[in-house]
């Protein structure tokens, strides 16, 4: 049955309706959030600091638990899986950091095969006998991103821009159904940042893979992106193609906290403090 | 404000403290010599002993020049026996050490209970001296090289329990965050994230334990557990001087022996 449903779905990817996440009792951070992502689309998400899209993020593959809502990639239902089954839910969704989050005194080959641990063996893992069919896996998209020759290196060896490429072959690793961005490029020089942005849209485009991706930078967003979803405390306001994304309605994303939202602010900022 | 602290910090004047304050730290320092003069007069202290200390010290000195080196074959042999008590109670007190560090580090302990498990394993384990442990053992397992590894094992593991969980306890948690979103196991990330992270610690932890180890294991054999110190022991108890000093040679080269050892190890791993 569950086949059958993504068979029908084909298209759609990714269905979040109605997302609540609360930190302690204060103000939601997000607010019966509403998003749908399909197909290879490269979707940006804008807004500032606080207005939820790490949390979002997070709440996708319960990183970060969320209250209420459903999230439901391609006919599972994320928010009910017991622990054991999202563990093998979360191998179909990649992620890649702002802080590329590898580790740093292992291999390049190492961190991109652990992308794989919720499949192989525990004895494979700690023996590092990778399966063939990995390492194999690993050439080719290392090649892809450029870092191939790097494997035997150690992660903290490489640059900022080839550290996240590390991290984005780690996510693709796991032959994700959709991949997960957060603010990959916020600690990278503008340069690189543009080379980590086109790679992501590219990958998007060959690996027929649906990519969300937060970003503070909003020209990169308009430039790399298919759509731009613009949150504001915890809400979307916007959500359309990038050339429709004008002054006004930047001015209106980052205008801090809206009126009606204003009374909560106090609160909600001690319960995410 | 102004009329608590007049002229305090006015333009032409400044202090440190506020007379409150100068206050405060008078007293405490009063309070300390106070102290230190009660601990005084509370001991038994028999002064003319303590002023006789320069002349007794030069002649136990005499009496211990020179060494005597007759005995120096026996005297190696148990410098050996400490080396290998001091190296094997560190090995297994480093893999019994690990897991207790699992359980009471706050970030990788699987409840509360064992958390407050690993924390009474500790804390029993470093309160109580390796000489005491050694008086334990020898009388559980007899005199010997095995109460005195068992007895220094013990001590360790305490030791080496918290300096590894507090390693534990600082790792970066973002290569963990990463391997959790990739569905890994508990036990891969621990492998993965958590193990690489503290591979410098636990070295440098470990070989701080062993030069340790081997200056308390000298002293073990004072208790009937085994080493160099059952010799020194015999030593004193027969009044045999050059030998007790050939010994204390000998203890002091091993110590810089060790010293020597661990401070290139230490080079050579980090």
């Amino acid at each position: 049955m569950r086949g059958r449903l993504a068979l029908v779905r084909k298209t759609i990817m990714l269905k979040i309706s109605k997302l609540t996440k609360r930190y302690g009792s204060g103000d939601p951070v997000l607010k019966e959030l509403d998003l749908t992502v399909e197909g290879d689309q490269l979707t940006s998400v804008i807004g500032s600091s606080g207005a939820g899209k790490s949390t979002l993020l997070r709440c996708i593959n319960r990183l970060v638990e969320p209250t209420s809502g459903s999230i439901d990639l391609n006919g599972t239902e994320f928010t009910t899986l017991n622990r054991r089954d999202l563990r093998a839910a979360r191998r179909r969704i990649g992620m890649v950091f702002q802080g590329f989050n590898l580790i740093d005194r292992l291999t390049v080959m190492e961190n991109v095969q652990s992308g794989r641990l919720g499949y192989i063996s525990t004895w494979a893992a700690l023996t590092r006998r990778y399966p063939r069919d990995d390492i194999r896996h690993a050439y080719e998209l290392m090649e892809r991103v450029g870092i191939a020759h790097y494997a035997n290196k150690r992660a903290d060896e490489l640059s900022g821009g080839e550290r996240q490429r590390v991290g984005v072959v780690r996510a693709l690793m796991q032959r994700p159904e959709i991949l997960l961005a957060d603010e990959p490029t916020a600690s990278l020089d503008p340069k690189t940042s543009e080379q980590i942005m086109s790679l992501l849209r590219d990958l998007a485009s060959e690996l027929k893979l649906p990519v969300i991706i937060n970003i503070h930078n909003v020209t990169e967003a308009k430039e790399y992106s298919d759509r731009i979803v613009g949150m504001r405390y915890g809400r979307i306001i916007f959500d359309d193609l990038p050339a429709k994304l004008t002054t006004a309605e930047m001015d209106e994303i980052y205008a801090g906290v809206p009126a009606m939202d204003r009374a909560a602010v106090g609160a909600a900022a001690g319960a995410e403090a | 404000m102004m009329s608590t602290q007049p002229l305090q910090n006015t333009l032409d004047h400044w202090s440190r403290f506020t007379l409150r304050q100068r206050m405060m730290r008078y007293g405490g320092l009063a309070l300390t010599l106070l102290l230190v003069g009660w601990a005084l007069g509370s001991i038994d202290v028999i002064w003319e002993w303590v002023w006789d200390s320069p002349r007794q010290m030069g002649d136990l000195f005499g009496r211990m020049m020179p060494p005597d080196p007759s005995n120096l074959p026996s005297i190696l042999e148990a410098i050996w026996q400490t080396v290998n008590i001091a190296t094997l109670a560190t090995m297994i007190a480093v893999v019994v050490s690990l897991p207790v560090a699992y359980i009471s580090a706050q970030n990788t302990t699987p409840n509360r209970v064992a958390l407050w498990i690993g924390r009474f394993i500790l804390v029993s384990s470093r309160s109580v001296n390796t000489i005491i442990w050694a008086l334990l053992f020898v009388a559980i397992f007899g005199p010997g090289i095995v109460a005195g590894i068992v007895a220094i094992m013990f001590r360790s593991i305490g030791f080496l329990g918290k300096l590894l969980g507090e390693a534990i306890e600082e790792i970066d948690h973002k290569p963990v965050e990463a391997l959790e979103a990739c569905g890994a196991s508990r036990f891969k990330i621990v492998l993965y994230a958590i193990v690489p992270q503290v591979m410098p610690a636990f070295f440098a932890v470990a070989i701080l334990r062993w030069d340790i180890n081997l200056r308390e294991s000298t002293v073990l054999g004072l208790v009937g557990a085994g080493g160099i110190g059952m010799i020194l022991q015999g030593a004193i108890d027969t009044f045999n001087w050059p030998e007790v000093s050939m010994v204390l040679l000998t203890i002091l080269a091993l110590v810089v022996f060790g010293e020597v050892v661990s401070s290139y190890l230490r080079k050579k791993i980090l």
